[in-house]
């Protein structure tokens, strides 16, 4: 008796799993040719969805408020928004870490922008829109540390130096410096190790950059921006990969750039100058 | 008279039952392995005929990029096992000192015994990335002249911290379950206390919580990849640089397999340890 249960429950096991294995995958959606709001494939229908980090740093978001749109990115998401026929109240926010909106799948968000570099690699994973910002690498550093005055990449070859994971900042550590980084989760917690002492310098954007070594660190310095790779510095809109706005939300951009808004937030929140001297081989 | 008798030949009743048992056995058998054919085999099926399996093999499963980030992937491990060893070494000591002060019946070392309790409760309770982020990041902002910032060396204060609280209490009850009548015992035969704690209860109750003390070292060498928070590129975090550059993660896996192929011999030998004690322990009784 147990063992004509044991052999039936058995079988049912297999056949289950083999019925519950057959099943059909999703169908995928057909792009929308308009881009007008109502025709707008936004996840919450009527809602644009925004997504940054967090926290959130200046130049880009002030005070990590984006809903205020102050600060450069905040700028350019209304902007782009305002192209797309929301008014400020139909944005949405929410908050992604820097690595997982990079990675493959689905996402929360209709568009995210939190200083994401435009790469190969990632253009395989998620949706990029056209370029709205070039900014290169920086080192930021310390007055009185091991790399502080140096003006040569070769001159860093011995310094410990950070970068978050996944960032084209750690691509840059070791493709262009070639040495062997400290590897955070975040920049946060570089800032941390970098306020310690821990590491003599962390590379991020540049102007992230003058935020951090102004701000931050005490005594902050930037040692200097990393000679420009070309297309690795260009900052773009991430969306999931495949998604039905990539079109519309590239045409907003291309339009605040010909009618001149873009330009005009360059230069409101990003006024930076030339301050940091691009470090010799 | 025994030297008449003709040796020992089985019953037709006892042919019968031998012959008997001998077919039941070998059905059960037959079944088992039809049986575990059926299932895997149906789970294999449905796995490899699955709509996303092919995806699935080439982003968790590429051998080629597997065998690229092999050495980096190694070389992270390497840290793991630098710390699971220095640190297996402080936390015997430092969990051995505190559970002796707890179960010590001394009146002068009373306060060490309160400190001992609160020490416990404290690194049990918190949890050990907590403890790693505060150790890590919040001592060396304490700018103390003489503490070293190295992140290496403050990642495992911390986890070796944490830790000791955990053997502490196993290497407690280890000592509780000893009975009382084997201190009895020495004490009667004249050792003092501490002769007693030495000499007799400490060998048995180290011996009998041997099985959890090395699951607990298992459990060290998964979680010495947390100090990575801190910036020490250990296997996982060596596996999650490769990955997310390429959005393959086969590194992932390739880390996995390597901790296993740690950890399943040492499971495997405390299985056995298991067994062979408590056979021991069973005929303990045959004097």
């Amino acid at each position: 008796m147990k063992k004509r249960l044991g052999i039936f429950a058995a079988v049912v096991i297999a056949t289950g799993l083999t019925l519950t294995g057959c099943s059909s995958s999703n169908s995928t959606e057909s792009a929308s040719a308009s881009c007008a709001k109502e025709d707008l494939a936004t996840i919450e229908s009527g809602l644009l969805t925004i997504a940054t980090g967090e926290p959130a740093y200046y130049p880009w978001i002030i005070d990590d408020a984006p809903e205020t749109g102050e600060g450069f990115e905040g700028a350019v998401a209304y902007a782009v928004a305002t192209q797309l026929g929301y008014s400020n109240d139909e944005v949405k926010w929410v908050r992604t870490t820097f690595d997982s909106a990079v990675t493959p799948g689905e996402k929360n968000f209709d568009f995210n922008l939190q200083q994401f570099s435009i790469t190969a690699d990632r253009a395989n994973a998620v949706d990029f829109s056209t370029p709205y910002y070039t900014a290169p690498q920086a080192i930021v550093s310390f007055k009185g540390s091991k790399i502080d005055g140096k003006s040569s990449i070769a001159d860093l070859k011995d310094a410990k130096l950070g970068a978050a994971v996944g960032t084209t900042s750690l691509d840059a550590i070791e493709a262009q410096i070639g040495i062997s980084p400290s590897v955070f989760n975040d920049n946060a917690a570089g800032v941390s190790a970098l306020k310690n002492k821990q590491i003599d310098g962390l590379v991020v954007d540049l102007p992230t950059a003058f935020y951090l070594s102004g701000v931050e660190v005490e005594n902050g310095i930037i040692v200097g921006q990393l000679p420009s790779t070309g297309s690795g510095d260009q900052f773009g809109l991430l969306m999931t990969k495949a998604s039905p706005i990539t079109s519309c939300v590239s045409g907003a951009v291309d339009a605040i750039i010909a009618d001149g808004t873009l330009a005009t937030i360059t230069d409101t929140w990003l006024a930076v100058g030339a301050g940091a001297p691009v470090l010799k081989p | 008279m025994v030297s008449n008798l003709s040796p020992w030949s089985p019953s037709a009743r006892e042919i019968e039952r031998q012959s008997f048992r001998r077919a039941s056995h070998n059905r059960k058998r037959l079944i088992a392995v039809f049986s575990t054919i059926f299932v895997l085999g149906s789970l294999a099926t449905v796995l490899i005929t699955s709509p996303g399996w092919k995806s699935v093999k080439e982003t968790f499963f590429d051998i080629e990029y597997g065998k690229e980030v092999f050495p980096t992937v190694i070389r992270g491990l390497v840290v793991n096992i630098q710390l699971t060893v220095i640190g297996g070494i402080a936390i015997t000591i430092i969990a051995l000192a505190l559970a002796l002060l707890r179960t010590t019946k001394s009146p002068a070392l009373t306060p060490f015994r309160f400190i001992a309790t609160a020490y416990v409760d404290i690194f049990r309770g918190a949890p050990l990335i907590l403890i790693i982020l505060l150790v890590g990041f919040g001592v060396p902002a304490l700018r103390i002249q003489g503490l070293t910032s190295n992140v290496i060396v403050l990642g495992t204060v911390a986890v070796v911290l944490t830790y000791s609280a955990y053997v502490a209490e196993v290497i407690r009850s280890g000592i509780l379950s000893v009975h009382a009548s084997q201190r009895a015992a020495a004490r009667s035969l004249g050792l003092t206390s501490n002769q007693a704690m030495r000499y007799v209860i400490l060998p048995q109750a180290i011996r009998r919580v041997i099985p959890p003390l090395l699951n607990d070292f298992v459990s060290l060498l998964k979680d010495t990849g947390l100090v990575s928070i801190l910036g020490v590129t250990d296997a996982v975090r060596a596996a999650q640089i490769n990955a997310s550059r390429t959005f393959n993660y086969t590194p992932y896996v390739v880390a996995a397999i390597l901790f296993l192929l740690i950890t399943i011999p040492l499971t495997r030998y405390i299985d056995r340890h298991i067994r062979l004690r408590s056979e021991q322990q069973n005929s303990e009784g045959v004097a």
